[in-house]
């Protein structure tokens, strides 16, 4: 079913639009990259190359003198404790923005599509699917402010004067500056709360895709929510939840603001992502190659984790087809 | 964060029998059988539905409440009691100690511009590679999504001595410029392939007619896509709005910084008193909040527009 609402497929087998010319040229359609591709060259290649070719040099920034490394830099990152805790991070960062907001999504959204919008009315499941909705929509800056208020330390905090409230007894935990589990659980419930939304939205998209006659069918055969749940809505929806867990899987990668607000890579470097350990050297690092090297390693890892995604896509479209 | 895939309306209207069905259709569609009384469970799977939204906003909640306590007020009650009284200090303080009109106004200024640049940069790359079907087109399009793909912070530094050496920085050009690529890169990606399947009688006739190339983007294919645009363009501005990275690096003057610039400066400050910060949090989000109420149809109609390639 994917089949019909591919556009490349739709390319290639109809005769494609264009615009009938005498001569056939095209060389004038070149023109019309002009202002995109000499943006993309300034804004985004020259960076490229320029923080590839500083990876291989030590450089200390301004005037300084450029000095050849070699390889240096980059072997230096597999030695390099805080390059690899915040590559250890990320895989925490993919389960708090990819695997748990896709599983949630996935729960909530047949929560509110089949039960919610079926026996209670859409209005209801509509609102509260904007509910949801509510923190994607919120700079991830402004969310972080939000959320070192509310984990404040010592008795100050909200969070914390909640726990007083509910066990009774005194909390003051540290949550941010304390230890690195606390301090890496709020970074990820934060991230957890601004990519619910997401999911949800796309998977409801989805799931009024499905034919409802399929459901009772399989209710006539006795099949249970569960078997229902897997055999038809999963199966449905399959490419959203691939395209879900590709954008947010390359979010993941990216990540900055989180940190960067809420623990400043603290306590002890401890929640170091690769993005703000790049931006923390280029800034006040004594050695921008290796910055560059940190830099170009992420970019490099991120375009091949784009390129197995698109050839699984692409091996599993024909196996639909 | 924020990648969301706005995809190809069209793609949808042609998946199945014609236009998506509305929800109010498919209620009755699937509550066919429907008459019996709501069980329990039922009952207990809609509570669940309604806490688990119930916990999401409620972080807001507490911004709301005590956004509008008395320092002394909020020092001495718990953060989860009503305010004693309506009380607009911290509002006040926040509003006197940071040009927040002036930090509104580059963000508005900022996002507009790019939502407008960027769509207008997508449109010609993607007339070329839809309707032109150039040479290489795969390959091309691969290279403008690139900048959507790399991280942020690999163009950070070059970018950073660029606008120096041009005087671009703290200035909010620095910032439009370099969104203006980021996001047109997406919108290459989508409108590519929705020109692609542009109705090719259209543009014969008008070619037949003796119109141009341009005449035929400017009159024909730009005003059949123009939904797809408005789109894009709510897109582009609330992703640029809510950046954060680049900004920081490029914006350092506080007559330039942008509304979550502001923000993060002043949670920052050591001496910041918590009532300000939390009423700072609540004007920061207001804006967020009123473009989401008027663009919410174009929003849900945006992300679900087909999230599938």
């Amino acid at each position: 079913m994917t089949s019909t609402m591919t556009p490349k497929r739709r390319k290639r087998s109809a005769e494609p639009a264009r615009i009938p010319e005498r001569g056939g040229r095209k060389l004038g359609y070149w023109l019309y990259f002009l202002p995109g591709a000499l943006l993309v060259s300034v804004i985004i290649f020259y960076p490229i190359v320029r923080n590839l070719r500083l990876s291989f040099f030590h450089w200390r920034g301004g005037r300084a003198e450029e000095e050849f490394a070699g390889l240096d830099n980059w072997a230096a990152l597999f030695q390099d404790q805080e390059y690899l805790q915040s590559f250890q991070n990320i895989i925490l960062v993919i389960v708090a923005m990819v695997i748990v907001p896709t599983l949630l999504g996935l729960v909530i959204a047949a929560l509110l599509f089949d039960v919610i919008g079926r026996r209670f009315g859409g209005k209801l499941s509509s609102f509260l699917r904007a509910t949801y909705y509510l923190p994607q929509i919120l700079p991830i800056a402004v969310a972080g402010v939000l959320f070192g208020w509310l984990l404040k330390p010592n008795s100050d905090g909200v969070v914390n004067q909640f726990l007083t409230f509910i066990t009774g007894s005194e909390t003051t935990v540290n949550w941010l500056g304390g230890s690195y589990p606390t301090a890496m659980g709020s970074v990820m419930v934060l991230m957890i709360w601004i990519q619910i939304g997401y999911p949800i939205v796309i998977f409801m998209a989805a799931l009024q895709r499905v034919d409802p006659e399929l459901y009772e069918a399989a209710e006539l055969d006795g099949a249970n929510w569960y078997e229902r749940f897997r055999a038809i809505t999963l199966a449905q929806i399959k490419p959203e939840v691939f395209v879900v867990s590709l954008t947010t899987t390359i979010a993941a990668m990216k990540v900055f603001a989180p940190v960067f607000i809420l623990t400043q890579g603290g306590p002890n470097k401890s929640t170091y992502v690769p993005s703000f350990y790049a931006y923390n050297e280029f800034v006040n690092g004594t050695d921008k190659g290796y910055a560059a090297a940190i830099a170009s390693s992420i970019t490099i890892l991120v375009a091949i984790v784009a390129v197995i995604f698109i050839r699984v896509q692409n091996r599993s479209e024909r196996k639909d087809a | 964060m924020t990648t969301t895939p706005v995809q190809k309306d069209t793609t949808r209207a042609s998946a199945g029998s014609g236009q998506p069905p509305s929800d109010d259709q498919l209620v009755k569609a699937r509550g066919r059988r429907g008459g019996r009384p709501r069980t329990a469970a039922e009952w207990i799977l809609m509570l669940l539905g309604v806490l688990g939204a119930a916990i999401v906003v409620f972080p807001i909640l507490l911004l709301l409440i005590n956004a509008f306590k008395s320092p002394a007020d909020y020092s001495t009650s718990s953060p989860l009691d009503l305010p004693r009284s309506f009380d607009l200090t911290g509002i006040q303080t926040f509003w006197e100690q940071n040009d927040f009109l002036r930090a509104l106004w580059n963000s508005v200024f900022i996002s507009t511009m790019v939502a407008l640049l960027a769509v207008v940069v997508s449109v010609l790359n993607s007339f070329a590679i839809g309707i032109g079907r150039v040479r290489g087109r795969t390959w091309i399009v691969l290279l403008f999504l690139m900048a959507n793909l790399v991280p942020q912070e690999m163009l950070f530094d070059p970018l950073f001595t660029l606008y120096d050496d041009l005087g671009l920085l703290s200035n909010s050009w620095s910032v439009i410029i370099t969104f203006v690529v980021i996001q047109s890169a997406f919108g290459t990606y989508l409108l590519s392939s929705l020109l692609g399947t542009f109705p090719k009688e259209i543009l014969e006739a008008a070619a037949v007619d003796g119109a141009s190339r341009w005449r035929i983007l400017r009159s024909i294919i730009v005003p059949v896509v123009r939904p797809t645009l408005s789109v894009l363009m709510v897109f582009f501005f609330i992703w640029t709005w809510n950046e954060f990275l680049l900004p920081l690096a490029f914006l350092n003057t506080s007559d330039s910084l942008t509304v979550p610039l502001v923000l993060e400066q002043l949670s920052g400050e050591r001496q910041t008193d918590t009532t300000t910060l939390i009423a700072g949090t609540l004007i920061s989000i207001i804006p967020t909040i009123i473009f989401f109420l008027i663009f919410q149809r174009t929003l849900t109609r945006g992300i679900t527009a087909g999230a599938v390639k």
